[in-house]
């Protein structure tokens, strides 16, 4: 095995069968398991780099899945898609500690970036661990920011403003950004569905997820112009939008203050 | 029977009744028959006078033949049974029956007792106490017998005769004795007359009562009876067919409109508890489509990755992969619409979705040898729209279309322009206050699918509930009370009861009152209080001037569908597909364009076809 493996978790073959598919296009290996129970088995011998579950499967469910690997301490990074793609969904999945969320059905570049997103992650972590020098892999955010799983950040910008970015985390699980697509209806979001798209070189899109919901009042317009500011200064300059919650204090329970990254 | 409240009713009337002409026909004879009998003592009491008077002279003169002779005359008369004269020691001496002349009469005898029971007799009686009724032989009739005291005078103490003492007051006594058959044959025969008199009123009164008592409460109630009976055994479409505007007219026409409430209650609880398995149904099948879904757009995908440079299979798996994503937005808007969530908006061309709708459904027209005409304005602005649902709608209609049609063959007409309406008769009320701030705003109660207005009604005595139209100026409202028309109506909040009437103000129309209700942000609505008034201004509508939108008509030439069923369309598992349907099409169609806040609307008739109107403004505020 070269590293590249993932683990597969899904109740139906078929799924598994397309997830192997188009990743052996990026030379990445797959094993699977049909039952949560059969993964966790898995897990203690193989050695992958990123696990793929489901969510909806009979016996065990991809979040009871998720907390067992916590309690064993397997901190295999983990993808997280299920049928029932509810924002809902998505949110439980980050808060519990999932990398990223894809929802069902998804199509063949959807699937290969996340997965490379993964891939890329679960290196940075084994360089962390691997490498003993104060070299950076990347920077917790700001410790008065909330955070949405690993990709997104909120900043409270006073008289009820919340300010939406993206963490340098997620920045450095994909390569260069060409284009950012904002994606919202009617200039609302909506906790844990995609606020924004980042196009990268290789042309795969990498939605992030918004951590809460709200109106959108102003948008960074700096980042038509001037990509590269994302990159720069994720947690300052580069923030992506700015927005009234709808719910800040229920919605505030699903984030994990950034704070609490520092020990 | 017994037990039956019109009889009851009829038996408590009748009794009442028979008592009371009872009585009445009781007093009536009592007082007829004392008349009568005042009557005939005046007339006895006369004649007893004129007899006196007759044989005053010949007293004088002695002339005893004489004397004795007239009383014969007298007592010839069949009605008089006894004419005798009394000497004051009590002996007869006239009368016309020649056995009594000499014959004493005992002082103590009933004619002579009411003057000779004390010692000294009495000199004057008032002519009651000296009449007495009595019957001669117990069988015979009854006879009045009257006694006349014959006074002492001057001639006669002078007269040379047998010379009285002047000193004597009283020297004898006439004794009248007359029949009282023919006053008793009056008496009964008036009593005859009453008694029948009675009984036939009793008897009319009692049939008159019984049948207003049959008609007016007896048959309602029955009818009441009835409905309660259908409504019991599940049959909630029972209907009182009344018109009567009494207490129990009013009693029927309120249980059709509970009737009428409940079904519609019991339909919208059936209803919520569908959304609520809905939700349930919708997590099961997202999850059992996506997951084929997912098969067929991850080969699909991966196939048109590799297939880049032979156009030919590209452009055909293109398609797959754009409709296999559009699959996944229907799955998306499934999972969406029972958790109501909101459109994702993009700028698109209302031309382009129409004809990426017909391209999915091309096949499925010409089998069914539909020729499909195109009336497309060119240059048609673009609109912020979900693309993705707005297809689907189309798409949807585009379907029903076809079945409509069925095999035999047909024409579908797809027309879009733009137009301009002003906000009359179009422009909806979203939210709507009381003057304390309660939101009138019922989303359970819908008219034509949109949340109603909801008031307290009060018409006279009776208070209920007013379920307004949203749509500014087509009144198509809900009265929960029967109403009479042109009467004016109370409204007020629901929660606060404060009134929602304007001040100062009437209506141009009629110079009813008229209410006024805020639409917060949005100035008032006012309107006519009349009901059957048609009334209404809402200003800041009126201001906004003529509204544009983009309209999309889409005309069959099917079966048309019923006009019963026309308001039920959109209504969520309303269908006429039978198993086929799932009766949510429509229903998810009308969320989406209300979500996008535009208005669809229908237009049938049997045998004809059936043309839905979609209109979606141009100029779409956040909502």
């Amino acid at each position: 095995m070269d590293g590249k493996n993932i683990l597969v978790i899904d109740d139906e073959q078929l799924i598994i069968d397309s997830v192997e598919k188009i990743v052996s296009l990026e030379d990445i290996t797959v094993d699977y398991a049909l039952t949560a129970e059969t993964a966790l088995e898995k897990m203690k011998t193989g050695n992958y780099n990123l696990i793929l579950t489901d969510i909806m499967m009979p016996e065990m469910d991809g979040f009871q899945l998720l907390e067992k690997m916590r309690l064993t301490k397997i901190d295999i990074p983990v993808i997280m898609t299920t049928g029932y793609s509810t924002g809902e969904n998505a949110i439980r999945a980050l808060h519990d500690g999932a990398l990223a969320f894809i929802p069902k059905p998804f199509d063949i570049d959807e699937l290969i970036s996340i997965v490379k997103r993964g891939i890329k992650f679960s290196e940075l972590q084994n360089s962390i661990k691997d490498d003993q020098s104060d070299t950076i892999a990347y920077v917790p955010c700001p410790s008065a920011y909330y955070r949405l799983g690993y990709t997104s950040w909120i900043r409270f910008d006073g008289e009820g403003i919340v300010a939406i970015g993206i963490t340098d985390c997620f920045l450095n699980t994909i390569t260069k950004i060409k284009e950012i697509e904002f994606l919202h209806s009617d200039l609302k979001v909506f906790q844990g569905t995609p606020y924004a798209k980042f196009i990268d070189e290789n042309e795969l899109p990498n939605p992030v997820l918004s951590p809460l919901s709200g109106t959108i009042i102003k948008q960074n317009e700096q980042l038509k112009t001037n990509i590269p500011l994302v990159e720069k200064d994720p947690y300052f300059d580069g923030w992506i939008y700015k927005v009234l919650p709808d719910d800040l204090d229920n919605e505030l329970k699903k984030l994990t203050p950034c704070s609490s990254d520092r020990l | 029977m017994l037990k039956k409240i019109g009889f009851k009713l009829a038996l408590i009337v009748s009794l009442t009744t028979i008592i009371i002409i009872g009585i009445y026909a009781y007093i009536s004879i009592q007082s007829q028959r004392e008349v009568l009998l005042e009557e005939v003592h005046r007339h006895v009491d006369q004649l007893s006078e004129t007899i006196k008077m007759s044989i005053h002279d010949d007293m004088m003169a002695n002339n005893r033949g004489q004397i004795q002779n007239i009383i014969n005359i007298i007592g010839e008369e069949d009605c008089f049974k006894q004419v005798r004269l009394l000497n004051k020691e009590g002996t007869i001496t006239y009368s016309n029956s020649p056995n009594d002349i000499g014959r004493m009469v005992d002082k103590k005898a009933e004619a002579c007792y009411k003057c000779h029971a004390e010692d000294k007799p009495l000199e004057k009686l008032p002519i009651k106490e000296r009449t007495r009724i009595y019957k001669l032989h117990p069988d015979s009739a009854r006879v009045m017998g009257i006694i006349n005291p014959i006074a002492n005078e001057r001639s006669c103490w002078e007269s040379g005769c047998h010379v009285h003492d002047s000193d004597q007051t009283v020297l004898g006594v006439l004794d009248l004795t007359v029949c009282l058959k023919q006053v008793d044959t009056e008496i009964k025969k008036s009593e005859i007359k009453l008694l029948l008199f009675s009984l036939i009123a009793i008897a009319a009164i009692g049939i008159i009562i019984g049948i207003f008592i049959r008609r007016w409460v007896d048959k309602p109630v029955k009818e009441l009876l009835k409905a309660t009976n259908n409504v019991a055994v599940g049959n909630w479409n029972y209907k009182i067919d009344t018109k009567s505007k009494d207490e129990l007219g009013t009693l029927s026409n309120s249980f059709n409109n509970m009737t009428q409430k409940l079904t519609e209650m019991k339909l919208q609880l059936v209803q919520s508890d569908k959304l609520a398995s809905l939700g349930k149904l919708a997590a099961g099948v997202a999850h059992e489509i996506n997951n084929p879904l997912t098969g067929v757009l991850t080969y699909s995908s991966y196939l048109l990755k590799r297939s880049k440079g032979n156009p030919e299979f590209e452009a055909d798996l293109k398609v797959i992969v754009r409709e296999t994503k559009r699959s996944r937005e229907i799955v998306k808007g499934l999972l969406d619409f029972a958790r109501q969530s909101a459109p994702q908006k993009n700028r698109a061309s209302i031309n382009d979705i129409v004809e990426n709708s017909i391209t999915v459904v091309s096949n499925a027209l010409s089998l069914n040898k539909i020729k499909l005409i195109k009336d497309f304005e060119k240059e048609l602005p673009l609109i912020t729209v979900d693309a993705s649902q707005i297809q689907q709608t189309f798409t949807n209609l585009i379907v029903n279309a076809i079945d409509a049609i069925g095999k035999s063959g047909g024409e579908l007409r797809i027309e879009t322009k733009q137009i301009s309406l002003s906000a009359y008769g179009v422009k909806q009320i979203k939210n709507a206050v009381c003057p304390n701030g309660h939101s009138l705003m019922d989303p359970d109660h819908k008219i034509d699918g949109s949340a109603s207005l909801k008031v307290k009604i009060k018409y006279n005595s009776n208070e209920g509930y007013l379920h307004m139209d949203p749509v500014y100026g087509r009144q198509a409202h809900h009265y929960g009370i029967p109403l009479l028309k042109n009467k004016p109506v109370e409204l007020s909040c629901p929660e606060c009861n404060i009134s929602l009437k304007a001040k100062n103000k009437n209506c141009p129309e009629c110079g009813t009152t008229v209410y006024q209700i805020e639409i917060p942000g949005k100035g008032f609505i006012e309107g006519c209080l009349k009901y059957g008034g048609t009334w209404q201004k809402w200003e800041y509508a009126d201001s906004e001037g003529e509204v544009r939108y983009i309209q999309i008509k889409f005309k069959d030439t099917g079966e048309g569908i019923h006009e019963d069923n026309l308001s039920k369309i959109f209504d969520p598992f309303y269908s006429t597909k039978g198993q086929k349907g799932t009766g949510l099409g429509l229903s998810v169609i009308w969320g989406i364009i209300d979500k996008h806040n535009g208005f669809i609307s229908v237009d049938s008739k049997i045998g004809e076809g059936t043309e839905f109107t979609i209109r979606l403004p141009l100029d779409s505020k956040i909502r």
